[in-house]
């Protein structure tokens, strides 16, 4: 399974490693990391359908999650990956924000990767 | 001889003239009536009783020297002397003229044109005399109605002036009353002025809390997952130790020791947050520390930038930085100065988020924050230190450039802005730091605020 990850904290990208180290050892799990909206647009338009999961901060510089999230949906149609949003901010108005523009799930920081993992393989 | 009760009734009008009509004391009124009588009767005599005459002619110079007499000792009639001065050479040439003829007549037979001419010069004295006197009677009259009209003035003026003072200590009493009051109000508003401070501290600090969130949770999402993350490499660890693997043992504490690095880097990453929070709510302590002026800029940028973006789900922006690493430490009230960064940055954020609601093509929404050290242009020629912070927003108009320091004043909607940040921060800057607070803006283009310290 492809992995997005787009967060503006570069040390997420040293987290998912350690956390996934085992799952990416077997090849089960494969992690791309972008560090804002843009790169992942950017990495979205070049490799189609390449990610089938995208990991996205809500909070970023630039382009939010949101916005992120708004242009995916929008945009990579047939089938569009699965977007779960991140957010530092577990209120109410984001989780809602997050599910009209089609968030598939909604995790807040910090991240309980036990409760991730089981996510991922349900959708696995 | 006719003339000397005639006379004498004149100069018994000039008495009764020279006291005031209504004053004329008790024995005067007599005296002149039975004077008058004295007159009139010597006068019918004369005229009716031819034989009486020669009786009644020295009654009447006796009786016109008697009342001139009187008139001269009656210091009432002082201001009938000149009346008196016209009429005595007329009453005593005559009277001496008549005594000569009548005892020495031989005498006055040789004399008698000298007594003629004497008679006519006292006449022709008399008349002049009595002009003047008229004149100066008229004019002691004048003066004397000056007077009385002076003092019906002088008491008029009295009288306005007791009311006047009446209304001046009323007015006193009022204009008191009012100072006291607006004392009062002063006293009041000093302490809303107080309250409403500690509000914009507390308002900020929500527009805090947002960015303070997100700056939180982002280091303790790596302190708990990094420590989860080596608890199972310690166990991974054991395992390999078990089975003899001391290169991946190794391996595995090298991992181990890079986590430890960033739970402590993230550690104290949010201890800062909460220590920066903690300080920014605080009453200033205005006790001047070394600070790093760089990373305060930077803090608080990222806190103002995660404030607005927690808030409004749209905004976005491009966020420029350039510090001077020269500037090193130095000398400010830091939650003070960090409250002025705040505000500024608050201000150009919602000044980008504002054009960027115009839909402008094109259009990208950018904040700047730079520090610059200058060594040779400071006061005392330790240098100063430039912090600017720069926003390609709507600008702010010509004609509000002046107000944006008062105290109040606010472009916001209203309940968005309590119109005391920029206030604030100008009392900081130059009160607190005697620095200096200055802005340029152009409309449509966006404005730079420079806070100047000097070192």
């Amino acid at each position: 399974m492809k992995i997005l990850v787009v967060d503006d904290e570069l040390d997420v990208k040293t987290l998912f490693e350690q956390r996934f180290r085992k799952e990416i050892k077997s090849g089960e799990m494969n992690f791309i990391f972008a560090f804002s909206g843009e790169e992942a647009l950017s990495y979205l338009a070049v490799n189609k359908h390449e990610a089938v999961l995208i990991l996205s901060d809500i909070n970023m510089p630039g382009m939010s999650g949101l916005e992120l999230l708004g242009h995916i949906k929008q945009k990579f149609h047939e089938p569009p990956p699965i977007v779960m949003m991140i957010t530092a901010y577990g209120d109410a108005e984001n989780f809602k924000t997050a599910k009209e523009l089609g968030a598939d799930d909604f995790l807040t920081k910090p991240v309980d990767f036990t409760l991730l993992k089981e996510k991922l393989k349900i959708i696995n | 001889m006719v003339l000397q009760p005639i006379l004498a009734l004149i100069i018994l009008q000039y008495y009764r003239k020279s006291f005031n009509k209504n004053t004329i004391p008790g024995n005067w009124k007599i005296l002149l009536t039975a004077g008058n009588v004295i007159s009139i009767v010597m006068l019918s005599l004369f005229i009716l009783v031819k034989d009486s005459r020669l009786v009644v002619t020295w009654l009447g110079h006796l009786f016109l020297l008697a009342v001139i007499i009187k008139g001269y000792l009656s210091t009432e009639l002082k201001n009938a002397r000149s009346i008196l001065n016209a009429f005595l050479p007329v009453a005593i040439i005559y009277f001496v003229s008549y005594i000569t003829s009548f005892l020495f007549k031989p005498f006055y037979n040789d004399w008698q044109n000298y007594f003629d001419v004497a008679e006519i010069f006292a006449f022709i004295w008399m008349i002049p005399m009595l002009i003047i006197s008229n004149k100066q009677r008229k004019a002691l009259e004048k003066e004397k109605l000056k007077t009385e009209e002076a003092e019906k003035v002088n008491q008029i003026t009295q009288k306005l002036k007791a009311g006047l003072e009446i209304q001046v200590s009323e007015r006193t009493a009022e204009l008191t009353a009012q100072k006291e009051e607006l004392e009062q109000t002063l006293i009041e508003l000093k302490a809303t002025q107080a309250q409403l401070i500690q509000s914009e501290k507390m308002a900020s600090l929500g527009e805090l809390t947002a960015g303070i969130a997100h700056e939180i949770q982002n280091p303790l999402n790596f302190v708990n997952n990094f420590s989860e993350v080596n608890t199972e490499l310690i166990a991974e660890m054991k395992a390999e130790l078990a089975k003899g693997n001391f290169e991946e043992v190794k391996s595995i504490a090298t991992n181990i020791d890079d986590n430890e690095k960033k739970i402590i880097y993230h550690g104290k990453r949010a201890d800062a947050i909460v220590k920066g929070m903690l300080q920014h709510s605080r009453s200033s302590s205005s006790i001047k520390e070394p600070t790093d002026i760089n990373a305060l800029c930077d803090e608080y940028l990222r806190l103002a930038y995660h404030g607005l973006r927690a808030k409004d789900k749209n905004f976005n922006a491009t966020i420029k930085t350039d510090f001077d690493n020269s500037i090193g430490s130095i000398n400010i009230i830091p939650q003070d100065l960090g409250r002025v960064i705040l505000n500024l940055l608050t201000n150009a954020f919602y000044a980008v988020s504002e054009k960027q609601k115009q839909k402008i093509a094109g259009y990208e929404p950018t904040v700047e924050v730079s520090t610059h050290r200058n060594l040779l242009t400071g006061k005392d020629t330790g240098g100063e230190v430039e912090i600017k912070v720069t926003d390609n927003g709507n600008g702010i108009p010509q004609r509000i450039i002046d107000k944006i320091y008062q105290p109040f004043f606010t472009t916001k909607p209203t309940g968005q802005g309590t119109g005391l940040g920029l206030s604030l921060s100008y009392d900081i800057i130059t009160k607190g730091h005697n620095g200096n607070l200055k802005v340029e803006s152009k409309e449509g283009e966006g404005s730079q605020f420079i806070i100047i310290l000097n070192l």
